[in-house]
């Protein structure tokens, strides 16, 4: 059994990244995310593992150093909160382009603009349908325990790297800022400088005589090379949604009704499905792990099976729900339920929503 | 008497002049008369003097220079519009035993990029700065640059620059000097013979002090003409830049080893 702590999401998340070997961390303050970057600081990961902590001196400085060095091999991550995020945008597309494998977290708040410095799930479109310009997919991991928020960075590097993508960790200001025990996994060693060389020929560490030298560039100026260069990365996206879905299914086998939700919402979820149950209704939790890829097949499986109805609860205006439209195709009533602006909502406030807008009508 | 043939003349004895190997074949993408051809060769040059090509990461900006990575034969990045600081930043923090440098235009430096440029000055990162300024955006086809001198015209400035709407030329050179993380910082041209030979020797020296590990970065403004965007001939766009170009962005050694030129 690895080491225990209590620790709030935010810390666990930093703590992860020392133990999962990551080579740096560049990063910004902002709320509520700041601990990571703080933790990280007073850690002194340099001592520990000679992982590398800098303050750059804006979110998109952070983000376009996370791309250097990602172009170079080397284990990198950044994190910061909603209105940070959208400033990354320019440099996520760029990574995507150039296929470089990076970690970073949302810590959502609420929007839009500065929006609030409290919780909030509405940054789904931005993560799951491309956030900056041009056709890109990044691997999306929704923790919704201060667990998650560890095991995930570990889970994301190995992602990452597996198919040179950027992993984000959608979180949000609840599970960034609440405490709970976390069992912290074993160190891993950081690469050698020679490892990395030897692992990624890809990556530009200096060009030696008689070699081809290595380019990080997501320019082609020539568009019948860009076209296939954007079929490459659609192949990957395919391969990506058929191996790496993941989801969790709760009170589902005989369920009549079901809450999809993810993050704090389907903490607070599940506690609804418990008040369903103890009514008599059959209710269920799919918990989504993975926006994308989405387990849209999951969900027509259970379609089939006699589902007759399904509620999308988000901390936002409903975003998530057209993806559950999308994959249930009409086979059964959807509906979405969700405060937002920075309000969470109550397991009583999703029970009455599941009786009211979907086994009501 | 038989008569003389290429093959007579081109023998290795009578080699005087060889491209680095660090150009690639590619025929560049610049105007002719342009002055980034000839920065891009002193850069090399100097890198395969040093016997750093193995060991050096290049970035690429975006403008005129977006596809150095072409011609310079190492590993190189392409940045994003005047991210280079920033790219920079994050490969020398993981591999600080490597020389890595960006190259970049006055649009890209010190417009969309100030704030990179200036605060990876500021932080002393162990890089070298190429930043090539001909007063213009090029590669988007002549707009006005922060380094538009005033009153010259340019496709956004179709009547001259005007310093009341439009603000007054940047000198980001004389400002990143003032910085504590600079450690040499100079100003240079490449549009004769002479400052070809000084231009090379600041591109060396910002290398030297990278490669010794000196405390700050190396910064070398080059100005240098834009023909195609100034729309003049080559020759008459060296002299339009030698009287006003230069009055205004003068050349020589700013800072060196980390002291104020007097």
């Amino acid at each position: 059994m690895g080491e225990l702590k209590l620790m709030k999401g935010n810390e666990a998340l930093a703590e992860a990244a020392i133990r999962a070997g990551a080579d740096a961390y560049f990063g910004y303050p902002i709320t509520p995310q700041s601990e990571v970057i703080e933790y990280l600081m007073a850690e002194k990961p340099f001592d520990r593992t000679g992982m590398v902590v800098l303050q750059a001196e804006s979110e998109i400085a952070a983000i376009n150093m996370v791309y250097g060095a990602a172009g170079t091999g080397k284990k990198v991550m950044t994190s910061s909160s909603s209105p940070g995020i959208s400033l990354k945008q320019e440099g996520l597309s760029y990574i995507a382009g150039a296929e470089l494998p990076c970690l970073y977290a949302n810590v959502v708040r609420g929007g839009p603009g500065l929006g609030t410095i409290q919780p909030s799930q509405a940054d789904y479109f931005q993560s799951t349908k491309g956030g900056g310009h041009g056709d890109y997919r990044q691997i999306v991991l929704a923790p919704a325990s201060v667990q998650e928020m560890s095991d995930f960075v570990k889970l994301g590097f190995e992602l990452a790297f597996k198919y040179r993508i950027a992993v984000l960790i959608l979180s949000d200001g609840v599970i960034g800022q609440m405490m709970e025990k976390v069992e912290l996994f074993d160190q891993i060693p950081r690469l050698t400088d020679q490892e990395v060389i030897e692992k990624y020929p890809w990556a530009t560490t200096g060009k030696k005589k008689g070699t081809e030298r290595r380019i990080i560039t997501s320019l082609d100026l020539d568009s019948l090379k860009m076209e296939a260069h954007n079929h490459h990365l659609q192949a990957k996206y395919k391969t990506i949604s058929e191996n790496e879905v993941r989801y969790e299914l709760i009170d589902c086998d005989d369920a009549e009704y079901i809450i999809v939700a993810y993050g704090s919402s389907a903490r607070i979820s599940q506690k609804a499905v418990q008040l369903a149950r103890k009514k008599g209704i059959k209710a269920g939790l799919f918990r989504l792990i993975t926006l994308y890829p989405f387990p849209g097949k999951e969900m027509q499986q259970l379609c089939k099976k006699g589902v007759k109805g399904w509620l999308a609860v988000e901390m936002s205006a409903g975003q998530m729900v057209e993806d559950v439209m999308l994959s249930v195709k009409g086979c059964a009533k959807v509906e979405h339920y969700g405060r937002f602006g920075g309000i969470v909502h109550s397991p009583e406030e999703v029970l009455h929503a599941l009786e009211e807008k979907i086994i009501g009508d | 008497m038989a008569e003389i043939t290429l093959e007579d003349i081109i023998k290795p004895e009578n080699l005087v002049y060889k491209k680095t190997d660090l150009l690639t074949d590619k025929e560049l993408s610049y105007c002719p008369g342009c002055g980034h051809g000839t920065a891009h060769r002193i850069t090399m040059e100097v890198l395969e003097e040093l016997g750093l090509e193995e060991r050096t990461i290049g970035v690429a900006p975006v403008g005129c220079s977006v596809l150095a990575y072409e011609f310079m034969n190492i590993d190189m990045t392409q940045a994003a519009h005047g991210r280079a600081p920033a790219v920079a930043t994050g490969i020398k923090r993981c591999w600080p035993d490597r020389i890595v440098f960006t190259y970049q235009g006055d649009g890209d430096l010190a417009a969309i990029g100030t704030a990179e440029t200036i605060h990876a000055c500021n932080r002393g990162e162990k890089i070298v700065i190429i930043f090539i300024n001909n007063g213009i955006y090029g590669m988007t086809g002549g707009q006005m640059a922060p380094t538009t001198l005033p009153g010259m015209k340019s496709s956004t400035s179709p009547f001259g620059r005007d310093v009341e709407t439009m603000g007054n030329p940047l000198k980001m050179t004389e400002l990143v000097a003032q910085l504590p993380g600079t450690y040499f910082v100079s100003r240079q041209a490449v549009h004769s013979p002479a400052a070809v030979r000084r231009a090379k020797k600041a591109i060396k020296k910002a290398f030297e002090n990278q490669r010794d590990n000196k405390p700050g970065l190396s910064f070398v403004e080059i100005v240098s003409n834009c023909n195609s965007g100034w729309k003049m001939t080559p020759i008459d766009a060296n002299k339009w830049m030698e009287e006003n170009m230069f009055p205004f962005f003068p050349l020589g050694d700013i800072k060196v080893d980390g002291q104020l030129v007097k």
